[in-house]
């Protein structure tokens, strides 16, 4: 993703130390399970930019196949990171009502529906 | 504390939250048992039969449906409907109301219920009204509070803007539509509200019933987008707005990509992504210089996306709106280019008085609804006022779009009318002390000011007054935050309120009578305007009594039952749903109209000499033409007056053969009688309306009673069709096409020649010649 580019192309110059800043405070602040969570939507972008360059630079024949793949990513992203920030412990004022327990059974029929969707769409 | 009336003190807490939801649940069954009930007049009136002209189509796969199963309906391929080319049913349908009532068919016939699938296809509309009820119950709810949500679903079960389009035996897509968009929404503020990917993802299935059962699905998945990019920008950007939009969008991205009219779910769905991460990134930097750059990146990204949106737009790699989405925009654009839309009537325009017949008094109190979710701006509250906006807009281009206008006025409206209600029936008093004594009397004055003139209007305009109202009553409390914080300084901000219990009644009998009027409007309105089954005309005799005129089942049993199973019927498009589903005869053309040119070859044949038409009739296998004449009964939806859409739809593909000009008088006028240009006396449907018309007034004029001129006493002739059948009152009229002549004449010299009509000397003067040779 664009992510550090985005933060960073408009002006180079504090661009280490800023980025260095972000890493060092991520690691130290945040918990373990959220880095595993944050390990998981890593995998997710990879898997879902080698499919998009799949696409792009071979074929796209089976072009029902492709966005069900990609969009299997896409969804599970944004699912997991629903997830991520139900969890997240700084978040809990937002989230009165949803407790980490509800949030992962939510997360886990979302996935099962998102699946379901995913499988039927790939025919 | 003073109270305006006593009230019990010796009830508990438990006894009263009891009582309520007693209450509720009695007042909800009977707003159900309304809905229903309110519905009902046709099939009372007339029979249970299907109305209309697209619901016959809906029946027909549902019977196949229900007969065959879902294997067999999805992969239907009709032979019958355009006929030389076919329709592939189960890739051009939305197949969502169909499917519904097969559950329900099947699931009654578990439990040995056997129900004719025809009263489940005629009574599937008023039994989702109920439910379409609770759902506005629980939108209201969460916007307010449960008794704003039970006023929501009471009006919505009775408005007639709602009732026009699911009455009995209207089993249209709109039956079901509107409950799921009321659900699909009421999923979508509970998501936002609670931040649960629970209730994201059952808007999201519910949306995807959604697709699958009205094209209007558009109109959600617009609505959503924008109601998340108002609250980015408003600021109001939070993990549950995350939540709920990541978890409700997984499924529009398997809906075409390719088209506009999604795109913005896209757009804001990716703007939606960086978002968050900038706001995650945030939480762990808190350096203001990064803050900058951060909204400095996100603003660069939003705009080098929509460019990229633009771009690929113009390459043509995502396809651009639909003519029929562009119109709505471009009002004027369905009427230049595709005169197919624009000569549909329920695509024009809406005028004031549908408003005032469909919403009565709601359409007063909508308004003050959507002004008092400004007071309160909740990010629910964004939304009505959002969906209010953009669906009066749409309501105002759009006849057929008063619809999804009418839950909306509901919910708005509920809510003006129960603050309205909170606020004169809630029994505290001002404490009127005597040191504040002196604002006091301003208040009251101001009060009992816009409580008086309201019980004078009552008699003279009493929509007016209770929109006056409600209005008044926000009116004068700002008033006295205004006098107050200028004389008193704050001091004597308490003292606002209602004194007394005559003023509280004044306003009430007010509001209750409108409530009864509403319901006297509704019933009324329904009863008489929206009860109709089209099918079956009724008029009422000088004695009162009523006569049925049912010309439209006699012509199509007819042909049922008197022609070949495979003789092809060719009509305006109008009614080829009909002839497939009563008739059982393949079609030319039908209602869905997806082939432009098929149907401009029947508007050609139709205002072609018969010379010209005869050919192509033959070249299509027609062996019937169907014509609907209202001439003699006065029946003003006839064929003739829709015939200059059938010129104008024709003259898109053959400009150089039929121009609209030539079926004008030379002074521009539109007649039938002697003064009719040649091009229209020639035409094919001139003279299949007129066949034999002059003959049944005997010596008399012969005055069509719809246009309202007199026809010439020598009606035209007919060389190339034979009169088949014409049903009781001369409404529907069908011809046969003649086979060629036997002895390869053609057709209009051989019905010369068997008239007796002496042919021309030439051809005994060739012969004598011939012999000479």
């Amino acid at each position: 993703m664009a992510r550090k580019t985005s933060a960073a192309s408009t002006d180079p110059a504090p661009r280490n130390d800023a980025i260095s800043a972000l890493f060092r405070a991520y690691s130290s602040n945040t918990s373990d399970r959220l880095k595993f969570i944050d390990a998981f939507l890593v995998f997710l972008i990879l898997s879902g930019v080698i499919q998009f360059a799949y696409c792009v630079l071979v074929t796209n024949f089976p072009f029902n196949a492709f966005l069900a793949g990609f969009s299997s990513n896409v969804g599970q992203f944004v699912l997991t990171a629903s997830l991520r920030s139900q969890v997240n412990p700084e978040n809990k004022t937002e989230f009165k009502e949803v407790s980490p327990e509800r949030a992962f059974a939510d997360f886990v029929l979302g996935s099962i529906v998102l699946h379901f969707f995913v499988y039927n769409f790939l025919g | 504390m003073p109270t305006a009336y006593p009230l019990p003190t010796n009830v508990s807490p438990a006894t009263v939250a009891n009582t309520a939801s007693l209450l509720r649940i009695v007042a909800f069954g009977l707003i159900s048992a309304a809905a229903i009930a309110s519905r009902l007049f046709a099939v009372i009136n007339f029979e249970s039969i299907i109305h209309e002209f697209d619901p016959w189509f809906n029946y027909r796969a549902t019977r196949v449906l229900a007969a065959k199963g879902f294997y067999e309906f999805w992969n239907w391929f009709d032979p019958t409907a355009w006929y030389p080319l076919g329709r592939v049913v189960g890739g051009t349908i939305y197949p969502g109301l169909m499917a519904t009532s097969g559950v329900i068919y099947n699931f009654l016939h578990y439990f040995n219920l056997p129900v004719d699938i025809r009263n489940i296809c005629v009574l599937l509309a008023p039994g989702f009204s109920a439910l379409t009820a609770w759902a506005t119950y629980m939108f209201t709810a969460e916007l307010k509070d449960p008794s704003a949500g039970l006023l929501a679903a009471a009006f919505i079960g009775i408005v007639p803007g709602y009732i026009s389009r699911s009455v009995a035996g209207s089993y249209d897509n709109e039956a079901i539509a509107i409950f799921l968009l009321m659900f699909t929404f009421y999923c979508w503020i509970k998501a936002l509200k609670l931040g649960s990917a629970f209730f994201g993802t059952l808007a999201a299935v519910f949306y995807f019933y959604m697709v699958a059962a009205w094209g209007g699905y558009a109109f959600i998945t617009n609505m959503i987008p924008v109601h998340a990019l108002v609250l980015l920008l408003m600021g109001r950007f939070s993990g549950r707005l995350y939540v709920a939009y990541s978890s409700w969008f997984r499924f529009v991205g398997f809906q075409p990509v390719r088209t506009s009219e999604h795109m913005g779910a896209l757009g804001v769905f990716g703007l939606l992504q960086i978002v968050a991460f900038a706001s995650l990134v945030r939480s762990h930097v808190s350096s203001k210089q990064f803050q900058n750059l951060l909204a400095i990146s996100v603003v660069t990204m939003g705009v080098l996306g929509a460019g990229a949106f633009v771009v690929m737009t113009y390459k043509g790699w995502i396809a651009p709106w639909t003519g029929r989405f562009y119109s709505l925009w471009d009002t004027g654009y369905a009427k230049k280019y595709i005169p197919i839309i624009a000569s549909v009537s329920e695509h024009q325009p809406t005028a004031w008085p549908s408003f005032f017949m469909d919403l009565q008094m709601l359409i007063f109190l909508f308004p003050a609804g959507v002004v008092m979710c400004f007071r309160d701006l909740r990010d629910e509250h964004v939304f009505v006022i959002i969906y209010a906006v953009v669906a009066s807009y749409f309501a105002g281009v759009m006849v057929r779009l008063m619809l999804t206008l009418t839950p909306v006025v509901c919910v708005s409206a509920a809510v003006a009318f129960s603050t309205l209600l909170d606020t004169y029936i809630d029994p505290t008093e001002p404490e009127a002390t005597t040191t504040e004594a002196p604002t006091a009397a301003p208040t009251t004055t101001t009060t009992t000011a816009t409580a008086t003139p309201d019980s004078k209007k009552i008699k003279k305009a009493v929509a007016a007054a209770q929109a006056g109202n409600s209005a008044s009553s926000i009116a004068s409390s700002t008033f006295n935050d205004i006098v107050s914080a200028t004389t008193r300084k704050g001091k004597s901000s308490k003292s606002k309120g209602i004194w007394g219990a005559d003023a509280r009644l004044a306003v009430l009998l007010n509001a209750i009578g409108m409530l009864a009027f509403f319901v006297f409007h509704c019933t009324w309105v329904t009863s008489n305007a929206y009860s109709s089954p089209s099918v079956v005309l009724a008029s009422t005799n000088s004695d009162g009594s009523q006569h049925i005129i049912d010309d439209y089942r006699e012509a199509y049993y007819w042909l049922r039952q008197n022609t070949p199973q495979d003789a092809v019927v060719m009509s305006w498009w109008d009614y080829g749903y009909q002839i497939a589903g009563m008739a059982d005869r393949p079609t030319l053309v039908d209602n869905n109209t997806w082939n432009n040119t098929h149907i401009a070859t029947v508007g050609k044949a139709m205002s072609s000499p018969e010379e010209i038409a005869y050919p192509i009739l033959r070249k299509h296998d027609v062996d019937y033409v169907l014509i609907i004449f209202g001439g003699l009964l006065g029946y003003s939806g006839d064929d003739i007056n829709k015939f200059l859409w059938m010129v104008r739809i024709a003259q898109g593909v053959w400009p150089d053969e039929i121009q609209e000009p030539n079926y004008f008088t030379p002074t521009g006028e539109y007649r039938v009688d002697d003064r009719a240009s040649d091009a229209m006396k020639n035409s094919l449907m001139y003279k299949m309306s007129y066949y034999r018309f002059a003959e049944l007034y005997g010596n008399q004029n012969a005055v069509d009673r719809v246009r309202n001129q007199a026809i010439p006493k020598v009606g035209p002739t007919l060389d190339y069709l034979d009169e088949a059948f014409t049903s009781e009152n001369w409404i529907v009229r069908i011809y046969q096409v003649r086979k060629e002549d036997p002895l390869g004449r053609d057709l209009k010299s051989a019905n010369a020649f068997e008239q007796g009509k002496k042919k021309k000397r030439s051809k005994p003067v060739s012969k004598r010649r011939v012999i000479v040779n």
